[in-house]
């Protein structure tokens, strides 16, 4: 044996189980075909967002006042607004903006409903009804109408749109995963770690929390579309994203309605920008659903 | 069931405490108020004085806890007060403008289950053809397209096919008329928001048709039909569709009280002065006791709506028995 004999063995091996992995891929986008398609779209923003200062052909808050309310063409493949900035270049950035508010809502909005859910499951009795009974509250509430309240009291600005977007996830995370922790919380390993000592916030997070994982990661990625547009409709609204941040909705505020008869591009692009972002994110969570939750397979 | 109902009716009331709690204390975080907003738009000169009288007058000196008695107190009792913007009663600014949304909630819900129940049952009874993906494809795009930007691209295809048509291009009016007054000038004005509404609301619905009717197609009873020899479109209408409906029905019911939070966008884009846009306004003008009367309408409608939902279930499936 010699050692170029163990690198081609061992490279062997990695290309096997290369192969399996891409073969395990291959099946199941066969049967998630609507699923990989998502799949890609959630792919391709991400690379969009990652790499936007390459791949935008000019500056997003550039505005070139020789350039105004030019038709998609050859310069200017989606056209320039009324302030003369590449709409292409703005829904490259726009991505950017799109992908951070909606990652950053859903996660922390997702997790802070995994772990208030279980809480509520795993201590039970007055705190489970008390605090359904704020969730029922929180609830009652359109997921735009409660964001547009927050919004007003901490004032319109990107970061100020997550929390907006967050605190209402919550309560929608909380009670799907309270009601599978609560079948949890009836298997005699609950019993045992407690036996065995160990504190509240160990069972919550280490035995628990775990357990949930199925219902919380179809949460979270069912979220993120809803993030992307919530977020598009309260920049829309004025009350999100603020100019001159590169973002969808707000792009659709303004002059796409002013200019709607003789430009009509300012308005389609970003439209079909947020709508294929939602799509891509809602197809992909749908097949997340249907490979963690066997109760909704299709067989 | 008695027991049920008066149980669920008295449960209504901590939620809709809540809620009250929620938006008062939210409200009175937000700074700045209507006063001061009110001053600052007649000039960039603020009077002191003159914020003092006017916070006296709309009560805002009194303390928190005694402005939330009131505002508890006259709740419970129907009366919303005035708003602290116009200085007109709540009741009669949301009058016409509540008829406005509730009209085009009730016509957005049409289009919904005009779309959703047959697109459902076909998606359902062809599972896994091109023909299910086809309309599991349209709605999940129903899902995705803001109704916002949809609002804009139906105002563009009206333009640019009336321009092409009568060479005069077109727009739905805005100024509202009432459907007793003019039904017809009525529909043509508010067909457009109600279809942009009412696509995105029937995805969930199709998506929930075909889920439970392919759940119940599984089902012994349909296995039984099908042995006996029943024509499938029997099958189909008489007995599995009629049963699936549960959910489905569910599904518009809350999909209903949240409709107004799809008004909101909606109406601003085909420039209606309807419920949501007066939210968005009462918010942004701190119009503490309109803000109030809104949600607590809209908490209202939600809370109710749930318990109507309730009650149907149980009495279009008669094993479901509330104890």
């Amino acid at each position: 044996m010699t050692a170029a004999d163990v690198t081609s063995v061992s490279e062997i091996d990695e290309l096997r189980s290369q192969k399996t992995f891409i073969e395990k891929s291959a099946d199941m986008f066969r049967k998630q075909p609507l699923g990989a398609v998502g799949f890609f779209v959630v792919l391709a923003m991400i690379i969009m967002a990652i790499f936007a200062n390459y791949l935008a052909p000019y500056d997003p808050t550039l505005n070139d006042f020789a350039a105004m309310l030019i038709a998609p063409g050859a310069d200017y493949w989606l056209g320039t607004d009324q302030f003369g900035r590449d709409i292409m270049s703005r829904l490259i950035y726009g991505a950017r903006t799109a992908l951070f508010v909606g990652f950053a809502a859903s996660f922390v909005g997702a997790t802070c409903g995994l772990v208030l859910g279980v809480m509520s499951a795993y201590f039970g009795g007055t705190f489970d009804l008390i605090f359904q009974r704020i969730m029922d509250v929180f609830m009652s509430f359109p997921l735009i109408i409660m964001a547009l309240a927050i919004v007003s009291i901490f004032g319109p600005s990107t970061q100020n749109v997550i929390i907006a977007i967050t605190i209402p996830f919550i309560p929608r995370c909380a009670r799907v995963v309270r009601s599978n922790a609560l079948a949890i919380r009836e298997i005699p390993y609950v019993d045992a770690a407690r036996a065995l000592g160990f504190g509240h916030a160990r069972i919550i997070l280490r035995h628990m929390a775990p357990n949930v994982m199925a219902p919380f990661l179809i949460m979270l990625t069912s979220f993120v579309g809803q993030a992307i547009l919530t977020e598009a409709s309260l920049s829309y609204l004025g009350l999100g994203v603020q100019e001159p941040t590169p973002a969808w909705g707000l792009m659709l505020q303004g002059g796409a309605e002013e200019y709607i008869e003789s430009e009509p591009w300012i308005a389609i692009f970003p439209g079909v920008a947020i709508s294929l972002a939602v799509f891509g994110f809602n197809l992909f969570g749908d097949s997340v659903r249907d490979v963690l939750d066997p109760r909704l397979r299709t067989q | 069931m008695f027991k049920y109902t008066i149980k669920r009716v008295l449960l209504m009331v901590p939620t809709l405490f809540g809620a009250a709690c929620l938006v008062f204390f939210l409200l009175r975080m937000i700074p700045g108020d209507v006063c001061e907003l009110r001053m600052a738009g007649e000039g960039g000169y603020v009077d002191e004085d003159a914020i003092k009288t006017c916070q006296h007058d709309l009560g805002m000196d009194r303390p928190k806890f005694v402005q939330f008695v009131d505002f508890i107190t006259g709740f419970a009792v129907f009366d919303l007060g005035e708003s602290m913007w116009t200085g007109k009663a709540i009741t009669h600014e949301l009058g016409l403008r509540f008829q406005l949304s509730l009209q085009i909630a009730i016509m957005a819900t049409l289009v919904a289950v005009i779309i959703a129940i047959p697109l459902g049952t076909i998606s359902a009874i062809r599972q896994d053809t091109w023909l299910d993906y086809a309309v599991r494809t349209f709605s999940i795009a129903g899902i995705a397209i803001p109704s916002f930007w949809l609002g804009i691209m139906i105002i563009l295809g009206l333009l640019i096919s009336t321009q092409a048509w009568f060479g005069e291009p077109w727009m739905p009016p805005i100024e509202y008329v009432s459907p007793l007054e003019d039904p017809i000038s009525n529909m043509v004005q508010l067909i457009w928001p109600a279809v942009a509404t009412g696509y995105r609301y029937s995805a969930v619905a199709t998506r929930m048709t075909r889920s439970a009717l392919l759940e119940v197609l599984r089902e012994d009873y349909v296995r039984t039909a099908r042995a006996k020899g029943l024509l499938e479109r029997i099958i189909i209408n008489r007995h599995a569709l009629k049963n699936s409906m549960l959910p489905v029905i569910t599904v518009i019911g809350i999909e209903f009280a949240f409709l107004m939070g799809g008004l909101v966008v909606t109406e601003q884009v085909f420039n209606l002065n309807g419920v949501g846009k007066l939210f968005v306004e009462s918010v942004q003008n701190h119009d503490y006791t309109m803000t109030q009367a809104l949600v607590m309408l809209v908490a209202t409608v939600f809370v109710i709506t749930n318990f109507v939902v309730d009650l149907f279930y149980a009495w279009l499936d008669p094993r479901i028995r509330y104890s």
